[in-house]
């Protein structure tokens, strides 16, 4: 039961958490943005958030250890079809695609 | 009403992409992310979390990479403190996003609260990409509903049908994320600075991997940008 009381804390403060975040950001005065740099920075750090997830998601295990296995295959045919201006459902089609036949052989 | 352009019939260039450009780009983004809340609802349950808290965690958190990382983190026996910390610290991009976008929509004070739950790194893609106010909140808008009405029902579907698919990895449903974010970040990654970031938050990122708690190498792979900024400056001195 501890288990269930535990989660549940868990996802009432992501929630929280998660929904504090996004609204802070829609309500930051707009004066904060007519600055280049705080510009520049909003910029830049998604883009190096969702490259560093992309890696953390394609390399990363439960365990703490980097591995190489299928899904880089996958990534690597999401990339392809990204290259021949593919629409977004057939970039995920081919990174599912991809990794599940390789399992399967 | 004004004319948008004085050129006749003749010429038929339209001044900026029409409304239904936007709104298929917005359906496409929408439908196939929301559709990989069916992996989500799967590894959800597969976690051990039940059918009501994997659709709880889609309806308020509603941030795919922090509820892939608290059922993770939560399923590898993490305390639920550490696995909530990740899954925020995840989720703080989306203040990032927010912040570009009040900008871009400028949301009436209203309707802010609600618009908050949809700001995450797909409506802020398709938002971004638009030339314009009107086609910005469009391309939000359209996106974010579809999304969340996608990603909510698929959740469910993929907890009630987890036990009857076995294992999701076998079916490649774990090579989604990375897919969906690297098809969201190779619009951004435009000039050098950009690469350059892009190149230092990956190395960052999978160099802490092995020695920090998970949701931990997101946060220290953001100092890529302000590094990579501070960097161009110097080298212009």
């Amino acid at each position: 039961m501890t288990g269930g009381t535990g989660t549940w804390i868990a996802i009432g403060a992501t929630a929280l958490g998660c929904y504090g975040v996004k609204l802070l950001g829609l309500s930051v005065p707009a004066g904060l943005l007519e600055r280049p740099l705080v510009k520049r920075l909003a910029a830049l750090v998604p883009l190096a958030l969702l490259a560093a997830l992309t890696a953390l998601q394609t390399f990363g295990t439960g365990t703490l250890r980097l591995a190489v296995d299928a899904r880089a295959a996958g990534l690597a045919a999401a990339g392809f079809a990204l290259f021949l201006r593919a629409p977004f459902l057939v970039v995920v089609a081919a990174a599912v695609v991809v990794t599940a036949a390789l399992r399967a052989v | 009403m004004k004319t948008e352009q004085t050129a006749g019939p003749e010429t038929e260039r339209p001044p900026a992409r029409p409304r239904a450009a936007v709104v298929r780009d917005a359906l496409g983004v929408g439908v196939a992310v929301g559709l990989s809340g069916f992996a989500f609802g799967v590894t959800s349950a597969g976690a051990g979390l039940s059918v009501l808290q994997s659709c709880v965690l889609s309806l308020l958190v509603f941030t795919g990479a922090s509820q892939f990382a608290l059922v993770s983190a939560l399923g590898a026996g993490g305390s639920p403190f550490a696995a909530a910390a990740g899954a925020f610290f995840l989720g703080t991009r989306n203040a990032f996003y927010g912040l570009r976008l009040s900008q871009l929509l400028r949301l009436p004070a209203p309707v802010r609260p609600l618009a908050a739950q949809w700001v995450i790194d797909e409506t802020s893609a398709v938002a971004l990409a638009q030339r314009g106010r009107a086609a910005a909140r469009l391309g939000f808008t359209v996106t974010g509903a579809s999304l969340y009405a996608l990603w909510n029902l698929t959740t469910l579907l993929g907890a009630l049908g987890a036990s009857a698919l076995g294992d999701p990895n076998a079916w490649g449903l774990d090579a989604a994320g990375p897919a969906v974010f690297l098809a969201l970040l190779a619009p951004m990654v435009k000039g050098r600075a950009e690469r350059a970031v892009a190149a230092l938050a990956v190395l960052l990122a999978l160099a802490c991997l092995p020695v920090l708690p998970a949701g931990v190498p997101v946060l220290v792979a953001a100092l890529a940008a302000p590094l990579v900024l501070a960097a161009r400056k110097a080298a212009a001195r």
